[in-house]
């Protein structure tokens, strides 16, 4: 059985393909248009699996962009998929949090990737990836830099949760000298505690992983750990969760 | 449901407004409610036409904002836009406007209200179990028969208020018949069905006639045959309430393939099983009784509504609960603690949506839904 699953996000549509007990995958930013990003991630997987298009018994699709793509034969919600792929990473797990470009979620797991609960936040950027990339660039940085940049012994908190108003807020502490690394630190204890507040409400259950694009900064994996007072796990593929799991369950359980 | 029947309360509130039209020019009064808590029974015995006001469209809110803030739920808004653009050809029509003191929000709009409509604003206690709010309610039901009295100038005796109650308890009686329909599975009527059912008779003239209507559309769907097919996750909704205008909800669900068989807010069971007691001397405290029994989140406490609701999901044998609470309603938005953790003691999925009136959330509201269905069909 082989099966594909494909994650549009709003910044990045990642995919895997899943033969046995190979998979490969891929991604190439979203850009404007979510139907050939999921298009172009469809023949770069044939091109590193060598398989046939013909022997792909099915793709599922997640992801916003997820509806405007009509090579799936099925789509999931990211909920569903985020929580099968962990399953098959870390089968311990029992709380997912999950950080994306325009979203965040937390997932509450029972045994074998069933979904307890979850709750999302995506009315707002606020806790979002986009929250940081409008910092980054308010600082003169690229998003992937930020992890690297942070000093936490010289914390500055940040009070604004409004993206908007958290990016005048460092403008002025820049403005009065302050240290970048010190305020890089204080924006992923922002991130932190908006999602932890968020993870809460549900109750997190150990263990505690840590998913999507904004898994890749440790100054944030750092943040969410004190702020829940455990280990979090970021798994290796941490932005191909929900694409692993739809590969997955397009390959039959 | 047979379409001609579906057609018809598709099309009650343009038949109505004509109607309405005409016996305004007749001579006949109109007041305007907005809630549950009114009670209708005393506006017919007045001889005067009661009409649902709904606030349940995003059209007039942008004009609203000029006069309220943002941050009020847009059912407030919605109903104070209309009033202040005249587009509602019902609150125009309106003699007088009822309301009711069941939120912050709505008392102080109300006020607003007064500079453009004559509003008769019925101070609701805030709890129902002692016997000093009690007294206040059948004193601010009394009140509001000499208001109607003296601005309809008519004589409302004890007799035409009984007559009312029978036309009022007949007519609950008939809608909860059709809601019951929906214990099967799978049910007969679809939640949009429902709402189009249960809402459109607010705007009706005629209460009698109207009743003929849902008893036929009962007899009915009882009599054709029963639908046949996979089950589908049924799923429960309650909180805020929801109109045609606002039904996005239920629209989502409904394509997302799950049915909402039954409603638990005030445009559906929450008054169904509510009759006024005929057995007493005096009809004004008979209606109190039963108004203010009505489980609403404006009430403090409010164990009625986690009392109803579990008996809902049993009789309905309900998969999924979605509580929906508009922006900025504190009581239903803080009860759905409450009614969290019911549902997930009953082991059944629940999902807790904050919206409002605007289009701008489909997606995100789409995914959730979509994400709870999931569960469910484990």
């Amino acid at each position: 059985m082989i099966g594909m699953g494909i994650d549009i996000g709003s910044v990045a549509t990642k995919g895997i393909i899943v033969r046995g007990d190979s998979q490969w995958q891929a991604m190439v930013p979203t850009g404007w248009s979510p139907r050939n990003a999921g298009q172009s991630i469809i023949t770069q997987l044939l091109n590193i699996s060598g398989i046939d298009r013909q022997e792909v018994e099915r793709i599922y699709a997640t992801g916003y962009g997820r509806v405007a793509f009509e090579e799936a034969d099925k789509t999931l919600t990211e909920i569903k998929c985020h929580a099968r792929g962990i399953a098959e990473l870390n089968p311990e797990v029992r709380t997912i949090i999950d950080i994306g470009g325009q979203d965040s979620k937390v997932i509450r797991l029972g045994e074998k990737g069933r979904v307890v609960d979850f709750a999302m936040n995506d009315k707002c950027a606020a806790g979002t990836g986009r929250f940081l990339q409008v910092m980054a660039t308010a600082l003169g940085l690229d998003v992937s830099e930020l992890g690297q940049a942070e000093e936490p012994a010289r914390m500055m908190s940040i009070n604004s949760m409004c993206t908007v108003f958290a990016e005048s807020e460092i403008i002025g502490l820049l403005a009065r000298g302050n240290s970048k690394g010190g305020i890089i630190a204080g924006l992923h204890q922002s991130v932190g505690k908006r999602v932890v507040a968020m993870a809460r409400r549900m109750g997190v259950n150990r263990e505690v992983a840590f998913t999507g694009g904004v898994a890749l900064n440790p100054g944030v994996k750092r943040a969410l750990e004190e702020e829940i007072g455990c280990m979090v796990i970021v798994p290796k593929t941490c932005q191909y969760t929900g694409a692993l799991g739809a590969a997955l369950l397009a390959r039959g359980w | 449901m047979p379409a001609e029947f579906m057609q018809d309360f598709a099309s009650a509130r343009e038949v109505n407004l004509m109607r309405i039209k005409d016996a305004k020019e007749n001579g006949r009064k109109v007041v305007g409610i907005y809630c549950t808590y009114c009670p209708q029974e005393l506006i017919l015995a007045a001889g005067a036409i009661p009409v649902g006001l709904c606030g349940m469209s995003e059209a007039p809110i942008a004009a609203a904002e000029e006069h309220l803030p943002r941050n009020l739920c847009p059912l407030i808004k919605s109903s104070y836009g209309f009033a202040v653009t005249d587009t509602c050809p019902f609150f125009h029509f309106s003699d007088l406007v009822i309301g009711e003191t069941t939120c912050d929000g709505k008392k102080k709009m109300f006020e607003l209200m007064q500079n453009i409509k004559p509003v008769h604003v019925m101070q609701l206690p805030h709890l129902n179990n002692t016997q000093a709010a009690f007294d206040l309610w059948v004193d601010e039901l009394r009140r509001l028969k000499s208001r109607l009295e003296e601005e309809l100038n008519v004589q409302i005796s004890d007799e035409d208020i009984w007559q009312a109650v029978d036309v009022i308890n007949r007519e609950k009686q008939a809608i909860k018949v059709i809601f019951d329909l929906n214990k099967a599975d799978p049910p007969p009527l679809s939640g949009i069905e429902l709402i189009t059912v249960a809402w459109s008779r607010n705007f009706s003239s005629n209460k009698v006639e109207m009743i003929d209507k849902l008893n036929g559309l009962a007899d009915e769907i009882g009599q054709s045959k029963k639908k046949n097919g996979v089950h589908s996750p049924r799923v429960l909704l309650t909180g805020c309430p929801v109109g045609l205008g606002t039904e996005k909800v239920i629209r989502l669900t409904e394509e997302l393939g799950a049915h909402i068989v039954v409603m638990e807010n005030c445009s559906g069971y929450k008054t169904l099983e509510l009759q006024t007691d005929t057995s007493g001397d005096d009809p004004i405290v008979a209606l109190a009784e039963k108004y203010l029994s009505i489980p609403c989140s404006c009430m403090s406490p409010n164990p009625g509504r986690l009392e109803l609701l579990n008996r809902l999901i049993e009789a309905f044998r309900i998969d999924a609960v979605i509580d929906l609470t508009w922006q900025a309603c504190h009581t239903y938005n803080i009860e759905a603690y409450e009614v969290s953790r019911l549902v997930k003691q009953k082991g059944l999925s629940h999902l807790h949506l904050e919206s409002d009136y605007s289009t701008s959330d489909l997606e995100s509201l789409k995914v959730r839904i979509e994400a709870m269905l999931e569960m469910v069909e484990k």
